[in-house]
């Protein structure tokens, strides 16, 4: 069952309850439950091919699931009606692994597309909102312009951000936000994860690898193995457990390179 | 809306005027608020200072924020001193984030008269075609060279790829060009035996389909089906593995993506291509005899005896030897455009739908020397 270490009562912003989902005859989620409170990041960890992507893409709806219920800012996905779920979508925003900008849109149209799309506002307060956005995400305006082919892979995260901003989501999904760059461009996404996360008070879920961001931004870390979440807490609980593949993990040879030690 | 009063309540105190945006002020309701600010910003009463009261808004986000800093610049822009005050500490780093947002214009971008733009894209549309025939050039070269090497060293040469090809491009190919060929030779049948009858000339359809099946319908008709069915996939599959760095990976590891990919699929097309236009053309005179026979009446060994003097072996090698060739340009254009495919989806989509174009137009420009040039040798 679901270790969970002693949490404060805080505001539940997305609950998944019981959730199995699989291909064919494997189950790859398998009676899994996780909670996600308000304003916390959370990172979510496990090995490759354990479901995590499988988990977020579940909860966003994109993967059907064979059992179990989801809840998103307390609306059940599978009950809402079009209009509830046309609302959480509006509240929540998706950073994708490969950044998914849409390739026929120059970057600052990508960014206003949500808000084209979804609020009734001026042209002007849409370039304005965009260009806040764009350097929100430490873009600098001549950029705009470009297509998503021109840009370098942490531009495309950026941009991709940005995007998954556009709306100011309250929740804001990332897979795998620092895969692809260096450890530079990696320690600075990380930190404009938790700038911007503090400034706009948002909720992150973050599906991870990185060690460097587990330590440096996430208030809380969960973990999958075997198709359940075996553990969450912090960076601490997942120092002392004694669960092997959580000490492979955090206390093995790259963990140690990464100073997790100390 | 009632509650539009309360999204911003102004009051004076001494010779402040004190502004106090109150409620949500968040992105599902900029709609509702970007007015009242730009009612306040366009305002012309002169102000000496102005206060921002932020202590009744909740909640707050980047949209709010701006325009709370869009009308603290207007103010500031008219000279009146602007403070924002009462600013709960949650939303202070939203507040001073936007304060730094937007400050750069953007380019203005001038617009040039619309001569000067249609000038300029009769310009770059010349160029681009003379760009796009030394590219088809080139590529003929290129295939010309490894062409010759591989039948230098057969062992090199890809055989698998190109009965995969062949496959693809001819064998599955089979039943789509039958059927068509076969209802255009009906077609023909039909309306040669409707109007030649008015004067009693119906036995001459005959001569009329086998000429003009052989000589021309049948390959014009393949060519164009294969540009269609066999060029778009090329380029669409060459343009792909060009936006996934497959050609890049291919050419740094020593191979020739134009011996890789390129020679096998133009191969298969010049073998497949002759072999549907001959089977095309058969299901073409076998349409326009059942026509001939069902709704003209004219029976299968009349028509057989006729067709027998109407055509030679020549007029069949007219047609035939005219496959490889539109064979030939298609492949080379296929692969022309699917190596100009750029990293975006759109770019596949031009391309997918230039090489179409291009080679059925083409085709056709060379169908019409072919026709200039038997005329001229007398065949």
């Amino acid at each position: 069952m679901n270790v969970n270490v002693a949490e404060p009562r805080r505001e539940v912003v997305l609950s998944a309850r019981d959730v199995v989902v699989g291909f064919g005859e494997k189950n790859t989620l398998d009676h899994l439950d996780l909670d996600v409170y308000r304003g916390e990041v959370l990172g979510f960890v496990g090995g490759s091919g354990a479901g995590k992507s499988v988990l977020m893409r579940t909860i966003i709806g994109l993967v059907p699931k064979r059992q179990g219920k989801i809840e998103v800012f307390g609306v059940d996905l599978d009950a809402a009606t079009e209009e509830e779920l046309v609302a959480v979508e509006q509240r929540w925003g998706i950073l994708f692994q490969q950044g998914a900008l849409f390739s026929s849109l120059n970057v600052l149209q990508n960014v206003q597309f949500p808000i084209r799309e979804y609020l009734n506002v001026s042209e002007r307060l849409m370039q304005e909102i965009a260009v806040a956005k764009l350097e929100m995400v430490g873009l600098s305006p001549d950029v705009q312009e470009k297509y998503p082919a021109e840009l370098s892979g942490g531009m495309i995260k950026r941009v991709a951000l940005a995007r998954a901003l556009a709306l100011d989501p309250e929740l804001v999904f990332l897979d795998e936000p620092t895969s692809g760059l260096d450890p530079i461009g990696a320690g600075e996404f990380d930190e404009l994860i938790r700038t911007l996360q503090r400034t706009l008070g948002l909720t992150v879920y973050m599906v991870t690898h990185d060690l460097d961001s587990l330590h440096a931004i996430c208030d809380r870390i969960a973990v999958l193995a075997g198709g359940k979440v075996i553990l969450t807490g912090t960076m601490q609980d997942m120092l002392v457990s004694e669960h092997p593949w959580l000490k492979a993990y955090f206390r093995g040879k790259r963990a140690r390179m990464a100073h997790l030690q100390d | 809306m009632s509650e539009q009063v309360e999204i911003l309540k102004s009051r004076r105190q001494g010779d402040r005027l004190v502004l106090t945006p109150v409620g949500p002020w968040t992105a599902v309701h900029a709609h509702d608020l970007e007015p009242v600010i730009e009612a306040q910003a366009t305002s012309s009463q002169p102000e000496r200072a102005v206060d921002i009261d932020m202590s009744q808004v909740k909640p707050l986000d980047t949209f709010g924020a701006w325009l709370i800093e869009r009308l603290a610049r207007a103010w500031n822009a008219r000279g009146a001193e602007t403070r924002i005050v009462g600013l709960p500490e949650d939303y202070r780093g939203l507040v001073d984030e936007v304060h730094d947002a937007n400050l750069k214009r953007p380019p203005v971008r001038v617009q040039p008269s619309r001569i000067l733009v249609m000038l300029d894209t009769i310009g770059r549309s010349l160029v681009a075609v003379g760009q796009a025939a030394m590219l088809i050039l080139q590529m003929l070269g290129q295939v010309s060279a490894v062409g010759f090497r591989a039948m230098l060293h057969p062992t090199k040469f890809r055989w698998t790829s190109m009965v995969v090809h062949i496959d693809r491009v001819g064998w599955n190919g089979v039943p789509i060009m039958l059927l068509v060929t076969f209802l255009i030779g009906c077609i023909l049948a039909q309306q040669g035996i409707f109007h030649f009858r008015k004067f009693g000339a119906d036995i001459f359809v005959i001569d009329m389909i086998g000429i003009l099946v052989l000589r021309e319908v049948g390959v014009l008709v393949v060519s164009i089906m294969i540009a269609g069915r066999s060029g778009s996939a090329y380029t669409a599959e060459i343009g792909s593995m060009k936006m996934r760095e497959e050609i890049d990976a291919l050419r740094t590891m020593g191979f020739d993506p134009v011996e890789v990919l390129i020679l096998p699929r133009i191969v298969a097309l010049v073998i497949s291509l002759p072999l549907l236009a001959f089977l095309g053309s058969m299901a073409a005179l076998y349409g326009g005899g059942l026509v001939a026979w069902l709704y003209g009446g004219i029976d299968p060994d009349v028509f057989l005896g006729r067709l027998r003097e109407a055509i030679s072996l020549e007029t069949f090698l007219v047609g035939i030897i005219k496959a490889p060739v539109m064979a030939f340009i298609i492949g080379i254009v296929a692969a022309v455009q699917g190596l100009q495919v750029q990293g975006s989806a759109e770019s596949l989509g031009a391309r997918t739908t230039s090489s179409v174009v291009i080679s059925i137009f083409l085709v056709i420009v060379l169908d019409g020397f072919f026709a200039i040039f038997f005329a001229a040798i007398g065949m």
